[in-house]
């Protein structure tokens, strides 16, 4: 049966694949009298092949051929599509997607393709009824990766360049298959646009690699190892292997290219690191930018600065639950009211929390602490209360789901692309706030001498129950962000409460500078010790850099220079 | 540093009811749950012995961090670490006393042969001496309080600033043994242990024992702390919690005085978490969970800083609280606990021992009829 497939693979005539329909049937003497048959026949066919231009003929497939793809046994099915595969009819395409997708039932030579009400019978193209007992096509899991395959290599030829190109994307990840080989080289050889020919490059030198002349494989692996592919490194290092690899000429060039796409790939993972260091830095930024506001104004560090993040999470999954019921063709907008909705609530919140404790503890900020964290607590409880101390998901908008895949090792997911942005966005507004409106200046005189800006005129406890609530609007935005990249939990705020307490205090108080750049760099630095030596050590080593660094600069990075002492 | 003679610590009223408390937790108590049967009305449960136990525990805990917070002004957000590092000191001397009874008859602790250890890693080692473990259990969180004190302090990290960053060294703490690769059993830490000293921990006698020596550890270093507060060097370290620059400018270095009483407080701690552990059966990670550390600090708050005998009703009127509303209302705890941090700092400045200062002085105020009479001042 084996070698019927090999040499079947580029017969096309109608008696080489009936015979082949019938091969389970049959024993293995038949398909051996029918081998020197078949050779002239596949001779023929490439003669015939090399004379057809490439361009995209409408050249439906023959019954026999629809017949040999559906029925019969797995290797020969998989002998047919190779060669179905090496003529390069695109109209094969929607008949192997049919038989991708299970509709296409057969009873004995007859081939019906259904398409939920509508029956057609494959072999004449008419509409048709479905006979009684008809039989399913069966196809394993080789059987449909193999039709998959072809059907990407058929959609090479495609007149759309992004057909073309998911199709030479979805050939980079399949096991190389010779079958394919003359059809992915022909295309090459016409393709226009280089991002294309590139991977079809790698995927015919995936295939090639095995090739019987050594000037082919040398240059196979030339090309494979000018990328940083992780699956090229795994091709290379499978020919290293004992029985891969014979001539050493060929071994020394792969080992060459496996280092040359391991340091590719290092640059490709540190830029990864880099982008996750910036969006887990976004969201500390978010976390900690209203905690700097808070505290630089009334040197009061608010416990329950995380559960204002809770809130404005779970508001973020209010408002993403009613347009989910009410308004759901308008649901990919949903964060447009989700934004200025949690700031509104937990600015409320804030500014309540700011008239009813904050304001009878000034000077004492010890107790502040205590305070709030008592807030925290009922706070959590209360979320617990209202929505269940299960987690609840919000759903992205289908604008921000998926991924940029830059290269095959850098994905850049985009909702963290949108905190990253976010995290500016709010950072800018609350910049402008800060130094351009009169609310900012007064908030900016009472931080910097609050006596001072009393005897100008300045309402002060006005202005701390304002910035009070400014800050918690921040932390309600930073929960705003992070319901986009996780679950909301009532516990959500906690671990990220430390965290923005340490950027706070590595950035130094009153200045939004130090809040970003304490942010930013921290984002990153633990990231990178992440990768070193995993998340926990991470954590703990960025604290104890913390505390050494503060050694240094007790104030943190940027501090008001001044002469007060107590 | 001059100690006041022991006559001076407290009036004779004081020592009298310092030697009643000695005597209801040493005689009464045991002798109500030994001797009376389970039905007279007097007895005292099993449940409430091992429940006051652990009362007494956190009533130690509670007067370290009076030594620190209440009298020197520094508010530490991570005294748990210290609890716990004692704990689990004391903890790695019982894990050894299981010796091959583990559920795999080894002779390391069943979560070591889980992760396929073969032997004991070093910081193991002599841990199956009693004395060496008794030692661990102050020197452990000793050395790491000296350590980091020393750094903070010299870099004169005060105020809300020390707060927030022994918060964090607790929450390294707790994620570094919440991984199994610590060696200190991960998330579920130590327990089931059998032996203490080779003999029964589990029985209701060897409860009662530990019972005794926890009352009795509290009651003398109660004694302790207050001949520290009452001599010069506690003069000092009140200085630096009202001015401490203008201590700094009459010729003191704070730094000493503050790593002092902040390493003897990291101490006691160790002391009640070594107390704690046999005592409860198990520890865990989850004891130095940021959250723990703040409510060590309102139980000081409730029951009025600076007083030593303030922050052992805080401890004990939190901790009943807690215990009976778990059980009665488990979802208003966290509710009521909240509203004690909030009602407490607004409302009790000098907490529950500053409230009955003030009753008490409204009094004598009224029979004295004596319009001077002025409120004991308290620290701010």
């Amino acid at each position: 049966m084996h070698t019927a497939t090999k040499t079947l693979r580029s017969g096309s005539l109608k008696e080489a694949l009936k015979e082949i329909v019938k091969a389970n049937r049959i024993i293995n003497k038949l398909n051996c009298m029918i081998i020197s048959d078949i050779r002239i026949k596949k001779y023929l066919v490439s003669l015939l092949l090399f004379g057809i231009t490439f361009a995209q003929q409408a050249m439906a497939l023959t019954p026999a051929q629809q017949i040999s793809l559906a029925t019969g046994d797995n290797d020969p099915r998989i002998a047919a599509l190779s060669h179905v595969s090496e003529l390069g009819d695109v109209s094969a395409v929607n008949f192997l997607q049919a038989l991708l997708d299970d509709k296409v039932k057969t009873k004995g030579n007859a081939i019906y393709i259904v398409d939920d009400t509508t029956v057609t019978d494959a072999l004449t193209g008419k509409a048709t009824t479905l006979p009684d007992a008809v039989d399913d096509v069966v196809n394993n899991n080789q059987m449909r990766d193999e039709l998959s395959a072809t059907i990407a290599s058929l959609n090479l030829l495609s007149k759309d360049s992004k057909v073309r190109l998911d199709a030479a994307k979805s050939l980079l990840g399949t096991d190389p298959s010779a079958g394919r080989l003359t059809l992915i080289k022909k295309v090459e050889k016409i393709e226009t646009e280089s991002t294309i020919k590139d991977i079809l490059e790698q995927v015919s030198a995936s295939i090639e690699i095995t090739d019987n002349d050594k000037a082919v494989r040398m240059a196979a692996v030339k090309e494979l190892g000018d990328s940083a592919n992780p699956n090229n490194k795994e091709i290379l290092s499978s020919r290293l292997e004992a029985d891969g690899e014979a001539d050493p000429e060929v071994k020394a060039a792969i080992r060459l290219a496996l280092r040359s796409i391991e340091s590719n790939m290092a640059i490709y993972d540190k830029i990864g690191q880099v982008f996750t260091g910036l969006s887990l830095g976004s969201i500390l930024l978010l976390a900690a930018l209203g905690l700097a506001v808070t505290y630089g104004l009334m040197g009061v560090i608010n416990m329950a600065h995380g559960e204002m993040m809770m809130i404005g999470a779970y508001a973020t999954y209010l408002v993403q639950d009613i347009f989910q019921h009410y308004m759901p063709n308008y649901f990919q907008w949903y964060l447009l009211l989700a934004v200025p909705f949690a700031f509104l609530v937990t600015a409320l919140v804030g500014v309540i929390l700011e008239k009813l404790v904050l304001r009878h503890l000034y000077g004492r900020p010890l107790e502040t602490l205590l305070a709030t964290w008592g807030v925290s607590l009922m706070l959590m409880q209360g979320v617990r209360s209202l929505f269940g101390a299960q987690n609840v998901s919000v759903e992205n908008p289908a604008w921000m789901s998926g991924s940029l895949q830059l290269t095959a090792n850098l994905i850049l997911p985009y909702n963290r692309i949108f905190i990253i942005v976010f995290a500016m966005l709010v950072l800018m507004m609350l910049w402008l706030m800060i130094t351009k409106t009169r609310l900012g200046l007064f908030i900016r005189a009472v931080t910097q001498n609050r006596g001072m800006a009393s005897c100008t005129g300045v309402n002060t406890s006005k202005v701390d129950a304002l910035a009070f609530g400014l800050g918690s609007g921040i932390a309600g935005l930073a929960g705003v962000a992070l319901s986009q990249i996780g679950n909301v939990g009532p516990a959500l705020g906690q671990s990220y409460i430390v965290d923005s307490f340490m950027v706070v205090v590595l950035g130094g108080v009153g200045q939004l500078a130090g809040a970003v750049y304490a942010a930013l760099g921290l984002g990153i630095v633990s990231k990178f010790l992440e990768g070193i030596a995993g998340a926990v050590l991470a954590k703990i080593f960025v604290l104890v850099i913390i505390i050494i660094f503060i050694q240094k600069r007790p104030q943190g990075l940027f501090a008001f220079k001044g002469r007060s002492l107590d | 540093m001059k100690l006041t003679s022991l006559s001076g610590l407290y009036d004779s009223k004081s020592w009298m009811y310092l030697a009643l408390a000695t005597f209801v937790l040493c005689i009464v108590i045991p002798a109500s749950n030994m001797l009376l049967p389970s039905t007279s009305i007097l007895h005292i449960s099993d449940y409430s012995v091992s429940l006051s136990g652990k009362i007494l525990c956190y009533a130690i805990v509670a007067l370290a961090i009076d030594l620190v917070w209440g009298y020197t002004g520094i508010l530490s957000l991570g005294h748990g670490v210290f609890f716990a590092l004692g704990g689990y000191a004391f903890g790695m001397y019982l894990m050894r006393q299981i010796g091959t009874d583990g559920s795999y008859h080894s002779n390391l602790p069943d979560f070591m042969v889980f992760l396929d250890w073969k032997k004991f890693p070093w910081y193991w080692q002599f841990t199956d001496h009693f004395w060496y473990a008794m030692l661990l259990v102050v020197l452990v969180p000793g050395v790491l309080a000296f350590i980091f004190g020393y750094f903070a302090f010299r870099s004169r990290i005060k105020g809300v600033y020390f707060s927030i960053i022994t918060q964090a060294m607790t929450y390294a703490f707790m994620l570094l043994f919440f991984r199994n690769e610590t060696g200190f059993g991960g998330n579920n830490g130590f327990t089931d242990f059998k032996r203490l000293l080779g003999i029964n921990v589990t029985t209701p006698q060897m409860r009662m024992v530990l019972f005794v020596i926890t009352g009795l550890t509290l009651i003398s270093l109660l004694l302790v702390s207050r001949a520290i507060v009452s001599s010069k060097f506690g003069r000092v370290l009140t200085a630096i919690r009202d001015a401490e620059s203008r201590l700094m400018f009459s010729g003191y270095n704070p730094l000493h005085y503050k790593l002092a009483i902040w390493t003897f407080s990291a101490m006691v701690c160790g002391i009640a978490g070594a107390l704690y552990v046999p005592q409860v059966g198990i520890i865990n990670p989850s004891e130095m969970s940021p959250g723990n550390s703040i409510e060590i600090a309102i139980w000081a708050a409730v029951g009025g800083r600076g007083t030593l005998i303030g922050p052992l009703i805080g401890a004990g009127v939190v901790n009943g609280l807690k215990s009976y509303f778990t059980e009665a209302f488990p979802e208003y705890w966290l509710y009521f606990l909240g509203l004690i941090f909030i009602l407490s700092t607004l409302y009790l400045p000098h907490g529950v021992v500053g409230l009955i200062n003030k009753i008490k002085a409204k009094k004598l105020a009224k029979s004295a009829t004596s319009a001077s009479a002025s409120v004991p001042s308290e620290p701010a």
